[in-house]
């Protein structure tokens, strides 16, 4: 058991984006997800997820359609590797963003 | 040759002029460009070696032990917890009177997660029995690699070459580079005194009793304990015998003369300061700096802190005014090794200094050279107010 | 607190060669007569494309603190969007000395009280023959040209020491390229070489 007395730190932190600062400019290859090919965009269901699931930054929203934060992602890959859909291509980051209708 | 380089590029260079036979090692900042390096050179055929990848760090030391119990000159690099992890083969490399050569690039120990530079990876392991020779700089480094490989196989103990994680390992500075022919003259091939022989075969480090008992052939073999009184005896003597090689290897390449501690500015000082490693050298600086103000103090690195050179550092030190002892590592729950084995070396003399414990860098924590300033003003102006605890240097919460 | 150490800190992205840079640097300060040259690169994890500086100290004496550049005399940057991520004049001496890679003219930058110094090394890079992108052989054309320390022609030769292999004579083309084509913002522009 353990008091007020002792143990007053350790290495623990939030989970979550932003633990390891501004990840994003780290990125070269950027995710995007094709919304006619994702899962719950398409079906309109709370469904599939992987992107989120797997996501080891935790910047993939569980929303439909999934969003992800370009703030934290530093372009892993490992969403579109795990999507069943296919949905989702790693672009080369110099590819300007496309503005959400 | 002068060339500008990293430090574990210093470091694969000077095994490679020593010609390693088996390189045996994993991957493990921040150690690992070392083992890059060695990996290309056997790879284009610059270094005769073997090279085996292994899957651990406490497999590389068992690979090692291996390659020189059959007689082979036997190389191995690591950090941290890779060093760690090797720790129970540390030991039966040292009992086995193996003439290893192992580099460890400094870094602080997990957990918490780290791989910035501390010493408390080396420093934890200095009861194993294995040599530990620390280096300040670059040319220390591949000069040092080079003198620890004919320590070695002169002693029969393995020896580990310590230099501190980043400062020295990814920083580029000059050194020089010695010629190969000029290192085969000052390293003899290698020809262990005990090794895996057809012709002469043996059985090394079966179950050893607790008495002494008669072999095979009627004659008193030793015990466990009278083996090891020969490790400890072997190493004691390791100091002379280490000075000694130093002495040729400076007639050689014209460098070297400080083998255990290398002394700045400390002959007519009042205090001296104390540290291992590249520490010893940002030292000199505020020592500089401080001499300008009428200050008299000086620096003292330690080279060889296994075995430990308690008669040079009683020299160095018995009759200043005052030791200030800095440390990137402690015995937890206790105080600084070093300072301990200071204290407890100057025990014996009559005209003891005070002696002051700072710890500092942990975890690769920034040492400013303000900070160094301060802590030898307040060790020099009002060493009454010191406990025997130590102070820490650089924290913030 | 040694007085006598020049201090440039290199701002590049990680795997855009900063360290290549400051190396080459550091080779043509030591064959100059600089006998104490320490480089030392971020310490820590390294990524491609993110951040990353790279300390360069030079003196006429051995160079005892390894620690990282804090007030550097003179920074480079290898690349004019790390202005919006890092402060790259953090520190940096009063009256020092920036260079940077940048499309964009001189006239445009103020860094309170600085010289600045600037290049379109990427540019220039392209028209020595290199594929887009390699710039850290071209930026130091520009630093030798706006910070004077050491002769292009030792640095051009420590280029095609260190790019043996790599198209040496295009990096060093690139050098000097952008050694012709540096301009700053002094009064008159003859602190170096002229607008072009």
């Amino acid at each position: 058991m353990t008091t007020d007395k002792f143990c007053s730190m350790l290495s623990r932190s939030k989970p979550g984006p932003g633990d390891g600062g501004n990840t994003g400019s780290w990125r070269v290859l950027r995710p995007v997800i094709n919304l006619e090919a994702c899962i719950p965009a398409k079906r309109n269901k709370m469904a599939c997820f992987h992107c989120w699931l797997y996501c080891p930054d935790s910047v993939v929203s569980k929303t439909i359609p999934p969003v992800i934060n370009y703030d934290y992602c530093k372009g892993c890959g490992i969403c579109a590797e795990e999507c069943p859909a296919g949905a989702i291509s790693m672009v080369d980051e110099s590819t300007p963003l496309v503005e959400d209708k | 040759m002068h060339i500008i380089e990293s430090g574990n590029v210093a470091a694969a260079t000077g095994v490679k002029l020593s010609r390693a036979q088996v390189i045996a090692a994993y991957p493990i900042t921040p150690q690992t460009p070392l083992t890059e390096k060695l990996s290309e050179f056997v790879e284009s055929g610059e270094l005769a070696a073997e090279y085996i990848p292994v899957e651990s760090e406490h497999s590389a030391m068992a690979v090692c032990i291996a390659a020189s119990t059959a007689g082979a000159r036997a190389f191995t690099a690591t950090s941290a917890n890779g060093l760690l992890y090797m720790s129970e083969q540390l030991h039966w490399a040292v009992g086995a009177r193996l003439p290893i050569v192992m580099c460890v690039a400094n870094r602080g120990i997990g957990a918490p997660w780290t791989v910035w530079n501390d010493q408390q990876d080396t420093i934890s392991q200095r009861d194993v029995g294995w040599i530990q020779i620390y280096a300040n700089d670059h040319q220390q480094i591949i000069d040092a690699v080079i003198k620890a490989f004919r320590l070695a196989q002169t002693v029969s103990i393995p020896v580990m070459v310590c230099y501190d994680g980043y400062l020295l390992s990814h920083t580029y500075m000059p050194f020089e580079e010695p010629a190969q022919s000029s290192v085969d003259s000052f390293l003899p091939t290698f020809a262990p005194t005990h090794f895996l022989d057809p012709e002469n075969p043996g059985n090394f480090n079966t179950v050893t009793l607790p008495d002494v008992r008669p072999d095979v052939e009627g004659v008193i073999a030793p015990g466990y304990i009278e083996i090891r009184h020969t490790l400890h005896q072997d190493l004691r003597a390791a100091l002379d015998t280490f000075v000694e090689i130093d002495r040729e290897f400076k007639k050689e390449f014209g460098r070297g003369g400080n083998p255990l501690i290398e002394e700045y500015r400390c002959e007519d000082a009042d205090f001296v300061a104390v540290c291992i490693g590249s520490l010893s050298y940002q030292l000199r600086d505020v020592v500089d700096g401080m001499r300008e103000n009428d200050v008299k103090i000086g620096v003292m690195g330690v080279q060889m802190y296994r075995p430990f050179p308690d008669e040079a550092i009683v020299r160095a030190l018995a009759g200043k005014k005052g030791v200030i002892v800095f440390e990137k590592a402690l015995s937890y729950g206790n105080q600084g090794a070093l300072y301990a084995d200071i204290k407890s070396a100057l025990y014996k003399s009559a005209e003891r200094p005070f002696i002051h414990n700072y710890i500092l860098g942990l975890g690769g924590r920034e040492i400013k050279t303000q900070h160094l300033l301060d802590a030898l003003t307040a060790s020099c102006t009002s060493p009454d107010t010191f406990e025997d605890a130590p102070r820490w240097i650089g924290l913030k919460l | 607190m040694r007085k006598d150490i020049i201090e440039i800190r290199w701002h590049g992205r990680g795997g855009q060669g900063a360290i290549t840079a400051a190396k080459i640097v550091a080779n043509a300060a030591f064959v100059s007569g600089y006998k104490g040259v320490v480089m030392a690169p971020t310490f820590g994890t390294e990524r491609r494309g993110a951040p990353v500086f790279t300390s360069l100290k030079i003196s006429k004496e051995k160079i005892y603190d390894l620690s990282p550049i804090t007030t550097p005399d003179m920074v480079v940057v290898l690349d004019h969007t790390l202005l919006e991520e890092v402060n790259v004049v953090a520190g940096l001496k009063e009256k020092g000395l920036v260079v940077l890679n940048s499309p964009r003219p001189v006239s445009e930058y103020t860094f309170d009280g600085m010289t600045v110094a600037v290049s379109d090394v990427s540019k220039h890079a392209v028209e020595a023959g290199l594929p887009p992108g390699i710039v850290n052989s071209g930026i130091i054309g520009a630093f030798a040209k706006a910070s004077g320390l050491v002769d292009i022609d030792v640095l051009v030769q420590a280029i095609e020491n260190e790019f043996s292999g790599k198209k040496p004579e295009k990096n060093a083309r690139s050098a000097r390229i952008a050694y012709e084509n540096t301009a700053d913002n002094t009064a008159d522009n003859t602190a170096i070489g002229g607008n072009k």
